[in-house]
């Protein structure tokens, strides 16, 4: 500070001299809990959003990591809510996997804030958005307003329904658990290559399946399908929804009903967490199946893990064609 | 943001210099015209190295940024239907804590200019109309109650603001505008700024998330009226470890003025405290409950005469708050239950003596299908500056929501004065929100 200050100034400048000491004292404090942390190497503490994230997550972190997941599979991941319960679970978090994409928009952003938890806020090295290497589909272009429903402005978020997604979600997860511990990449990248080349088995598995019905017309409830409509070649032509998160008016039952009839769609495909009497009615109308088909891991008992998923899912799809043949 | 308009003037600054110096040094041994021509195609040549290497300074400045963004070749090879030119970073920490994540939509602008560090707005209307007599405490036949403005976005890496202006039919005023510090050593949950005190459960909510469209009697008659306790200070909350619940407590200290006849500071140690404590467990992946106790004190404005307070009066609030939440699961957007009350205790100090007041609401919410609420609530409260005058009232309200973004709503109020003639009221609220996804309300 000027030798010329007046007693004002000189006051304002011991303030500052106090609030430097503060943040001395802080910054301290902060080191102080940086080292505690990076001191404790045991397993790193993830927590996913979705039991989809999990999956891929065990499968890569194998023993050295523990996870769990905030939604459950049988609920729709839009709407979860922000309970304290999962503040703890952030808490105590080494990373925090989203799927992103605004899936998570009305309940993620509250319990990040509240976790205390700076290790992983958005952009620090404990957060991990897993879309960010996936192959997303419906972004729209041009002028979206909400007219359109609760549309997603940056594309459909249901994309690890493509196990190309999955493959591209393993290796974000296995670069990222490297990057929190350098000394267990190998592992990691070991557990990373076992995965995808499991996956690859599966997937061709999955493909000559489905290759029969290649084209195959579907229905589906909400817009949940369509990475995995494209991977495995079926043709979405309408949703029992009028818009995303609008539920089903009459109106656009009735036009879904007779454009069915009209392109002769057999196969409606309702995730476990909407109510099926639309569907159930559309069914009677047009003679289509309905199944309740699980969008992700845990939807079901019979989905514990990622490859379960696209195994239930392809058998029911299967069976539901051959009857409908 | 500044960084990349002074990289990229820089970067270009030494394109140009190094052309020059290209030109300067090579003309005079290359007068021919052949020479002339090899000369331009290595300034081409040059010109597509710089251009190259300033698009991969440009990328990398934005992952310095902590934009987290995907290689530009994995993006376009990945999402071939993405429109590159449409999309900008996302501002770092805007991801998830209210803001967007992935790639942002840019309008106008090809190159992401300083809007997308613009904060995440919204807007939400509040329309109020009322039908009925009330002869007591009467509302307009229609009023655009609040016009909620929000702004929030993430400060730096440390902490993020949050701002709701609201603009009602009296003025405009900043209902809450605080910083939060987000990863605090210790645990500790730190804000400044104004807020809404956390002294029980209806206190710490905004117009547009209640389940009802009025304010239960014991807010208003004991807890600062209609906007509640809502006051300038520092709050700090912190987490109990412990094996069975969650629990946190929260302490707040701030100037000392909230409401219009609840707690007026007239020096600056006038100031007012709350304190609250907050337990919640889980009782089934379906059920919760969640319990707290409260405490506020401050001066109030009583003993002021003539802008002097010779009285110092001051008054202690106590509260308890209890809520058990259902809601299945699998079918969670389509049924849900929620069982609310709050009881108070008022004592307020003043000239003619000491007021001992209490109240309770106590309310049901129940959720009949995807857009439908249908929930009841019982009044009773006593006056703060006069305890010997109750109030009671029973609600019946009933919700209708066309979208997540919009709510129409039906409350039919009977309100029994203790110092007036009955009122039989016929409430109706439209509610809409623009702009920015806001949190879901828990």
């Amino acid at each position: 500070m000027n030798d010329k200050d007046d007693k004002g100034h000189r006051n304002l400048a011991g303030r500052r001299n106090n609030m430097r000491n503060a943040e001395i004292f802080l910054f301290t404090l902060a080191l102080g809990a940086m080292s505690v942390s990076a001191s404790a190497q045991g397993k790193v503490n993830v927590v996913a959003t979705t039991e989809d994230l999990a999956s891929i997550g065990r499968e890569i972190g194998g023993e050295r990591i523990t996870i769990e997941s905030i939604a459950k599979g049988y609920q729709d991941p839009h709407f979860v809510e922000a309970k304290p319960s999962f503040i703890l679970k952030l808490q105590r978090a080494d990373l925090l996997i989203a799927v992103g994409r605004e899936l998570e928009i009305g309940w993620l952003p509250p319990l990040i804030q509240q976790s205390r938890n700076g290790k992983i806020q958005p952009g620090a090295a404990g957060y991990l958005d897993a879309s960010l290497e996936a192959a997303i589909l419906d972004i729209p272009t041009g002028q979206i307003t909400r007219a359109m429903g609760d549309v997603h402005p940056l594309g459909n978020p249901h994309y690890w329904l493509d196990p190309e997604n999955g493959k591209r979600i393993a290796k974000e997860i296995a670069d990222k658990l490297s990057e929190l511990r350098p000394n267990d990449r190998p592992y990691f990248q070991q557990q990373l290559a076992s995965f995808v080349s499991r996956l690859d088995v599966a997937e061709k598995r999955w493909l000559a399946t489905m290759a029969p019905h290649k084209g195959m017309k579907i229905v589906t409830y909400h817009r949940s399908f369509p990475n995995f409509a494209e991977r495995f070649g079926l043709d979405i032509m309408g949703y029992v929804e009028p818009r995303p998160g609008i539920p089903p008016t009459p109106q656009h039952t009735l036009d879904l009903i007779n454009e069915m009839k009209r392109q002769n769609v057999k196969l409606v495909l309702v995730e476990p967490y909407f109510d099926s009497k639309t569907p159930n009615a559309i069914g009677r109308e047009t003679g289509a199946q309905v199944l309740v088909m699980p969008p992700s891991v845990g939807g079901t008992k019979d989905v514990p893990d990622y490859f379960k998923l696209f195994d239930y899912d392809i058998a029911l799809l299967v069976a539901a064609i051959q009857k409908v043949k | 943001m500044r960084a990349v308009p002074i990289a990229r003037a820089v970067v270009v600054a030494a394109v140009l210099s190094t052309w020059s110096r290209v030109a300067w040094a090579q003309a005079p041994e290359t007068p021919q015209a052949s020479e002339a021509q090899l000369l331009r195609q290595q300034i081409d040549q040059l010109r597509r190295d710089f251009e190259a290497r300033l698009a991969m300074l440009e990328a990398r400045l934005s992952t310095i940024a902590g934009a987290q963004l995907p290689p530009a070749g994995a993006q376009a090879g990945a999402a071939p239907s993405a429109p590159a030119a449409a999309s900008a970073p996302v501002p770092p920490g805007a991801e998830g804590a209210g803001g967007p994540s992935g790639a942002l939509p840019v309008y106008g602008s090809a190159v992401g200019g300083s809007k997308v560090f613009n904060p995440d707005m919204a807007v939400i209307g509040d329309f109020l109309g009322a039908a009925g007599r009330n002869r007591v405490a009467p509302d307009p036949a229609f009023a655009l109650h609040e016009s909620e403005a929000s702004f929030q976005a993430v400060v730096d890496p440390y902490a993020r603001a949050d701002f709701f202006i609201s603009f009602g039919e009296e003025g405009v005023n900043v209902e809450e505008g605080f910083l939060t510090f987000t990863s605090l050593p210790g645990g500790l949950l730190t804000k400044v700024g104004k807020m809404r005190a956390a002294f029980g459960k209806v206190n710490t909510l905004h117009n547009h998330v209640l389940p009802w469209a009025d304010r239960p009697l014991v807010i208003k008659n004991l807890v600062g009226g209609e906007d509640g306790i809502n006051d300038a200070g520092i709050s700090v909350a912190r987490l109990i470890p412990n094996r069975w619940m969650f629990l946190e407590a929260t302490g707040q200290v701030s100037r000392g003025d909230s409401g219009d006849n609840f707690l007026k500071s007239s020096e600056r140690g006038d100031l007012s405290y709350v304190g609250h404590l907050r337990g919640y467990q889980d009782l089934s992946e379906s059920t919760n409950v969640d319990l707290g106790v409260s405490f506020s004190s401050g001066h109030n404005p009583s003993g002021i005469v003539g802008n002097v307070d010779l009285g110092r009066f001051t008054t202690e609030l106590w509260g308890i708050d209890a809520t058990l939440r259902w809601k299945p699961l699998q079918r969670s957007i389509y049924h849900s239950f929620i069982a609310r009350s709050e009881v108070i205790w008022s004592r307020r100090d003043q000239p003619g003596g000491l007021q001992s007041a209490n109240g309770y609401y106590l309310s049901g919410d129940y959720q009949l299908g995807r857009r439908w609420f249908a929930g009841i609530r019982f009044d009773r409260s006593d006056r703060a500056d006069a305890a010997a005058i109750t109030d009671t009232g029973q609600s019946l309200v009933l919700t209708y929501w066309p979208s997540e973004f919009s709510q129409v709503r039906g409350q039919y109020r009977r309100t029994a004065y203790g110092d007036g003639p009955t009122a039989n009221e016929l409430l109706f609220q439209f509610q809409f929100s623009i702009g920015a996804h806001g949190a879901h309300p828990f």
